[in-house]
């Protein structure tokens, strides 16, 4: 089963919704709580990067009947230093941003926390791909 | 401790249309939502000063189901509906974050553990 979901760039305030519902669809499929959570902070995190890091993008949500795989694709400048943005604590989060409660550098390093498996790839001034595996066995 | 202990305690007053008898076992105090989200959540109150949409769809994500607008904080109408709609009960409290806090721990509340395995 897949679920494809679009991130708007222009709606910063709507960020956060293709996660929200994304978990509705693991809830009704029946999906243990824990690995629910595990997603959806993975999910929500990287949905928000790709509206205060990038220009928004897509998100396709792929679940198979041993793993859930998320992959958000958006349409920015690149990460120029991946080891870096990894680091608990880097940000370069605008000041907009940090007016949402966002920008603590948490990120990342939450996406890698909550997956299995988490592999990033960026390219400057085209954009970044996230893709993160969750075992549901 | 239930909704309606924190009302009184608080002085606070409801923003949503909810019941009032929901019980919570914890409390976080926090404005950054990227630390809501680094936080393990067990059914805990979060009280905030941020009073904006993603606060709301913060607490969606983590499963925290009250909030407290601390300083006499207003929420919007959107904020108010979307909170409704994913069952969150949105309370308003003149207390400063701290005497908020204070409170609540006084009266018996705890934090919970952080968890900061990474
Ligand atoms: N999708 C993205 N596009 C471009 N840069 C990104 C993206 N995601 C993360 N980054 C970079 O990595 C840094 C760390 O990201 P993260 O850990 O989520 O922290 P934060 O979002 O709080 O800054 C960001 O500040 C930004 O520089
Ligand atoms: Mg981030």
């Amino acid at each position: 089963m897949t679920f494809n979901y679009v991130v708007d760039p222009e709606a910063p305030e709507r960020a956060g919704r293709a996660s929200t519902r994304f978990k509705g669809v693991l809830k009704e499929l029946g999906v243990s709580p824990k690995v629910i959570r595990a997603i959806s902070i993975a999910m929500y995190e990287g949905e928000i990067n790709m509206v205060i890091h990038a220009k928004g993008g897509t998100i396709r949500c792929d679940v198979d009947p041993d793993k859930i795989t998320v992959v958000m694709a958006d349409v920015g400048p690149g990460i120029p230093d991946i080891e870096q943005a990894m680091k608990a604590g880097w940000s370069t989060a605008s000041p907009e941003a940090r007016e949402l409660g966002f920008g603590a550098g948490m990120g990342l390093p939450n996406m890698k926390k909550w997956s299995d498996k988490l592999l990033v790839e960026t390219e400057l001034g085209v954009g970044t791909t996230l893709t993160m595996e969750f075992n549901l066995t | 401790m239930k909704v309606s202990e924190i009302m009184q305690i608080l002085e606070a007053r409801m923003f949503t249309q909810q019941e009032e008898d929901l019980e919570i076992d914890s409390g976080c105090g926090c404005d950054l939502m990227s630390d809501v989200l680094a936080f393990n959540h067990n059914n805990n109150v979060l009280l905030t000063g941020a009073v904006n949409l993603q606060a709301i769809r913060t607490c969606e994500i983590v499963d925290t189901h009250v909030v407290v607008f601390v300083r006499d904080k207003e929420p919007s109408e959107e904020v108010v509906e979307l909170a409704e709609d994913a069952g969150i009960v949105l309370l308003g409290t003149h207390y400063s974050m701290f005497e908020a806090c204070g409170r609540l721990y006084l009266a018996g509340l705890r934090g919970e553990e952080i968890n900061n395995d990474f």
